[in-house]
């Protein structure tokens, strides 16, 4: 087997790691291995290893020449510096890096905190979204008197979300 | 103003207690945010990162938090200045190694630091002494809520925050606890801990993060993954984990006093006679002797030594806070021999420790 490196010399390192319940391997060369500091007693550096290695790899998987409209960051800068050149990069890249997200974080979907700005606007357009089944429900019932009332607000509604988005 | 006549005394920082100081040495959220519309600051050109740490910097000087705050482009300050900032815990070694088009903005109370333009955009982190990471990452927040009306961030609802390296894209957030561990290490149980601790998705890091070696006893407990887990319950579960290392060490302890006093009495007490007798040592031994005393004194084997005084040892034994109090350039060797003058200076009233 050959080392997953250097590509090279032949692997005589074989590394196994179990990380939310996905088996991750790797074959590493006596060098490598060493460069890359797996011989350490500790194993401290092993899970960055493996991601590290994941990165490159998933990366190779799709097109080569695409290049970031916004900041002109390939992937072979990213295979040189493991950081990404600007946020565009995030949709540019968007193939390649899903597998390599997934593989390292405990989701693919972001949970947690929200600028207040635009949880403020996702707030008023779900409340949109129920306005709108409220009227259809009212319509269908011949409800005019409700109907109108949740036509109101959804004017109200669409409103607010337009200011907010303006400012 | 330089970095040194804004920072505290060391003694002073040694001597802020918090819960379960005995173990934890401190707490600590960070946040990774970028703006939108501007390059990851490893691939802008420099005139772009200027430009970005121009826009940036007012806007955290203006927070609330920051009033009275020390604030500094990073090519303003020394590499003496920069390496006091990390052997106090305040930057990151990358942060120190930047130039023109990274600054830094501090608090007065040391509890809030904002590195612009190191690996992202605004790295910012709240420390508390002890284990307190509720109480960091309630302060990281407000921080951030305040500057999200004064700077766009780069946000999309799937990904979150997004972030350089793609290890941080979500919440941004790291959340770590600096340990002391002196009794899982000599009772070699220590890398147990590690491997149990990686196997739950968290890193474990030397002295100064990471890639860097456990000096001291010192170990911190960090998150790794930032997608896909909220905040609040990187907080909870690392605070669980915490529980059960503070548990462990102290178990440690207990055990090796139980079992084998006279290998715990030799160690403190050869380490006692070698940091107050001494006169070549390096930073690094001396690291290691400090925690030994550190433990003695959690153990109770010193009469006239608190636990604050080891502590602002462990900082004033450094490379750049000894290079500090000295007007002329130092080599390693002469650093040597004024820290081993330090260390004797400063132990000669403490009297040797008593085995119960």
């Amino acid at each position: 087997m050959q080392c997953c490196v250097c590509k090279e010399r032949e692997a005589k390192v074989h590394l196994t790691q179990i990380v939310q319940d996905k088996m991750q391997k790797v074959a590493l060369c006596e060098e490598c291995a060493k460069q890359k500091g797996v011989n350490d007693p500790t194993g401290l550096s092993r899970a960055d290893l493996l991601l590290g290695l994941g990165a490159s790899q998933e990366m190779e998987q799709s097109a080569s020449d695409v290049k970031c409209s916004n900041c002109g960051f390939t992937q072979a800068d990213f295979k040189k510096a493991g950081r990404l050149g600007c946020a565009e990069c995030y949709e540019t890249f968007k193939e390649g890096l899903e597998g390599l997200l997934k593989s390292m974080h405990k989701g693919t979907k972001h949970v947690g905190k929200v600028p207040q700005s635009l949880q403020q606007s996702r707030d008023l357009s779900d409340r949109l979204k129920n306005l709108q089944r409220k009227l259809d429900k009212a319509v269908a019932e011949e409800d005019f008197e409700q109907a109108a009332l949740v036509r109101d607000e959804i004017k109200m509604t669409r409103e607010k979300l337009t200011t907010l988005s303006a400012s | 103003m330089a970095v040194h006549d804004f920072l505290s005394p060391v003694a002073d920082a040694a001597r802020r207690e918090g819960p379960y100081n005995k173990i934890v040495l401190s707490s600590r959220v960070r946040l990774a945010r970028n703006v939108r519309g501007l390059s990851f600051p490893g691939w802008a050109k420099k005139p772009e990162r200027v430009k970005a740490l121009e826009m940036i910097r007012p806007a955290v000087e203006s927070l609330p938090q920051m009033a009275d705050s020390f604030s500094e482009s990073m090519d303003n300050l020394s590499v003496l200045e920069k390496n006091i900032l990390v052997e106090r815990h305040l930057i990151s070694r990358e942060h120190a190694a930047k130039n023109a088009g990274s600054g830094l903005v501090l608090n007065r109370e040391e509890s809030l630091c904002v590195m612009i333009n190191e690996e992202d955009h605004l790295r910012m982190q709240a420390l508390r002494p002890g284990l307190q990471l509720r109480q960091a990452w309630h302060a990281i927040d407000q921080v951030d809520s305040k500057l999200e009306k004064r700077l766009e961030y780069a946000f999309t609802p799937e990904l979150g925050y997004l972030t350089a390296c793609p290890t941080n894209v979500g919440t941004g957030v790291r959340v770590s606890a600096m340990l002391h561990l002196p009794g899982l290490v000599l009772a070699e149980q220590v890398n147990q801990i590690i491997q149990a601790v990686n196997k739950l998705g968290l890193a474990v890091r030397g002295l100064y993060g990471e890639g860097t070696e456990a000096l001291g006893n010192v170990f911190q407990v960090s998150n790794q993954m930032t997608l896909g887990e909220s905040e609040n319950d990187i907080v909870e579960r690392l605070n669980k984990v915490l529980a059960q290392i503070i548990e462990h060490e102290e178990n440690a302890r207990t055990m090796l006093l139980e079992k084998k006093p006279k290998t715990v009495y030799n160690h403190i007490g050869r380490a006692y006679g070698i940091l107050a007798n001494a006169h070549s040592i390096s930073s690094k031994e001396t690291l290691n002797l400090l925690s030994l005393m550190r433990l003695g004194v959690d153990l109770g084997m010193f009469n006239d030594l608190e636990r604050w005084q080891v502590d602002e040892l462990f900082t004033t034994t450094q490379p750049a806070h000894l290079q500090k109090v000295h007007s002329e350039k130092l080599s390693a060797e002469e650093r040597d021999l004024l820290r081993a003058d330090m260390l004797r200076d400063r132990l000669k009233d403490v009297t040797r420790p008593r085995a119960k």
